[in-house]
């Protein structure tokens, strides 16, 4: 019996395994992009629809709309491998934790992060976006999103023993998303006003550098002390 | 004891302690398990079987305490430890969006083993015909099937087992033990609870630890 199985091989392993899952149970994949379509197309709606207001909020609608949808899609990134025993198994395994932890974080975020990129510039026509910002806005989701399923795990993680952690996983989380929320709107806010806005991609960029290495660690402690 | 001339000890307790929901289930309780051994921990329910075997496999921390594998705290040798230990929990982690075939590949490729058969491996737990049927549409000791068959493929001495015979008809259970025996006999060790009776593993073969439910 051979252990051939490098790093590499167990990180899409576990990749492969959870996107057939979804692929498998397709409800939860739509879940969170349906709540993302709803708030923003209701927007205009409540707002009335005068250009002028719709392009000035758009990019926090947009973003809001995007972050709390990112939210919502959490909980079930640890809690069914946690009800059957998966996730016992995974911490027992003599593959290292934080790239297991980051795999499962990945097929989370093609899931439910993807798909919001690839509405999002549908529903920014609906809102009137400046059409200078269009980059921006895809820019800033593309390397925002990683980050919130990142910081999110962590937050899932501690959560997931709890039978009710629904609340307090937004108190734990939502202080961590707001830097982002901060600087991605005021990026696409620069480019609608033909500004430059790479410093602000910028430090989302490292936001995400910071937590792509960062939070597999995290995560994989805060599992240890939820199981125990 | 199965077999004397191995008397290599694998897991060592050190005066464990575990406090639950205010409760202590045991304290002070040491023991050692020897290569060639299957322990059975016996007691009624509540009276922290599974804590224990949590415990031992380093799932959970107890309240005081150690858990050497060879003569190493787990916490300080945790990777070494893993590649060594088969922990299988009352919950079987089987995914039932998964077919049988698909968890098994699963879990052994998790473990690190890619040289399997797994069509194989699912004959010899009876579940020939139904390797791609959903585990979801399987009875409960098919389900319970698909998780044991990874006993069948790997080279882990230490195997824990949390009422391992659930759900299992007779037939099976027997070949189950006469796996034990076979593990055992290649230097492994076996610690498990059941409420079964076993009619391969006598009790000469089969070490007990007994915990009672306390009031304290």
């Amino acid at each position: 019996m051979k252990r051939g199985i490098s790093y590499t091989q167990a990180f899409l392993t576990l990749l492969q395994r959870d996107l057939k899952i979804a692929i498998r149970h397709r409800g939860d994949i739509f879940n969170p992009l349906l709540f993302f379509v709803l708030v923003v197309t209701l927007f205009p709606l409540g707002i009335g629809p005068e250009p002028q207001v719709l392009s000035r909020v758009a990019p926090g609608i947009i973003w809001v709309a995007a972050l709390l949808a990112s939210m919502l899609s959490l909980e079930r990134l640890f809690k069914a491998d946690f009800n059957d025993g998966s996730l016992e198994q995974m911490l027992l395994s003599p593959q290292p934790l934080p790239i297991l932890v980051l795999s499962k974080v990945l097929a989370h975020w093609i899931l439910t992060g993807v798909p919001l990129i690839l509405v999002a510039p549908l529903l920014a026509v609906l809102l009137h976006l400046e059409s200078n910002s269009y980059t921006a806005l895809i820019l800033t989701l593309t390397v925002g999103t990683p980050v919130l399923s990142l910081l999110g795990a962590i937050g899932v993680a501690l959560t997931v023993g709890l039978r009710k952690g629904g609340v307090l996983l937004s108190l734990l989380i939502l202080p961590l998303y707001i830097p982002v929320l901060i600087f991605a709107t005021s990026a696409i806010d620069a480019a609608g006003l033909n500004l430059p806005y790479t410093g602000q991609l910028a430090i989302i960029g490292a936001m995400l550098v910071g937590s792509l290495i960062m939070a597999p660690f995290a995560i994989g402690a805060s599992l240890r002390v939820s199981t125990n | 004891m199965a077999d004397n001339n191995q008397q290599q000890v694998l897991v060592r307790a050190n005066e464990l302690t575990c406090i639950r929901e205010d409760r202590i289930l045991f304290d002070q309780l040491s023991f050692e398990i020897n290569a060639g051994d299957i322990v059975q921990i016996e007691g009624p329910n509540g009276a922290g079987k599974t804590s224990l075997l949590r415990i031992i496999a380093g799932l959970s921390r107890p309240y005081a305490g150690e858990i050497q594998y060879i003569d190493t705290d787990i916490t300080q040798c945790r990777d070494e430890f893993n590649e060594d230990l088969l922990y299988l929990g009352h919950l079987a982690g089987v995914k039932s969006e998964l077919t049988a075939n698909e968890n098994l590949n699963f879990n052994l490729r998790l473990s690190g083993y890619d040289d399997f058969d797994s069509y194989d491996l699912l004959a010899k737990v009876n579940l020939g015909g139904f390797e791609e049927a959903l585990a979801g549409h399987l009875s409960a000791g098919q389900h319970r099937r698909t998780a044991l068959a990874r006993l069948w493929h790997t080279n882990c001495k230490i195997w824990i087992l949390d009422e391992p015979f659930t759900a299992i008809d007779k037939k099976g259970v027997e070949e189950l033990e006469q796996l034990f025996i076979k593990h055992t006999q290649s230097g492994g060790c076996v610690i498990m609870t059941t409420h079964q009776d076993m009619s391969l593993i006598t009790d000469e073969v089969l070490r007990k630890i007994k915990l009672d439910y306390r009031f304290v």
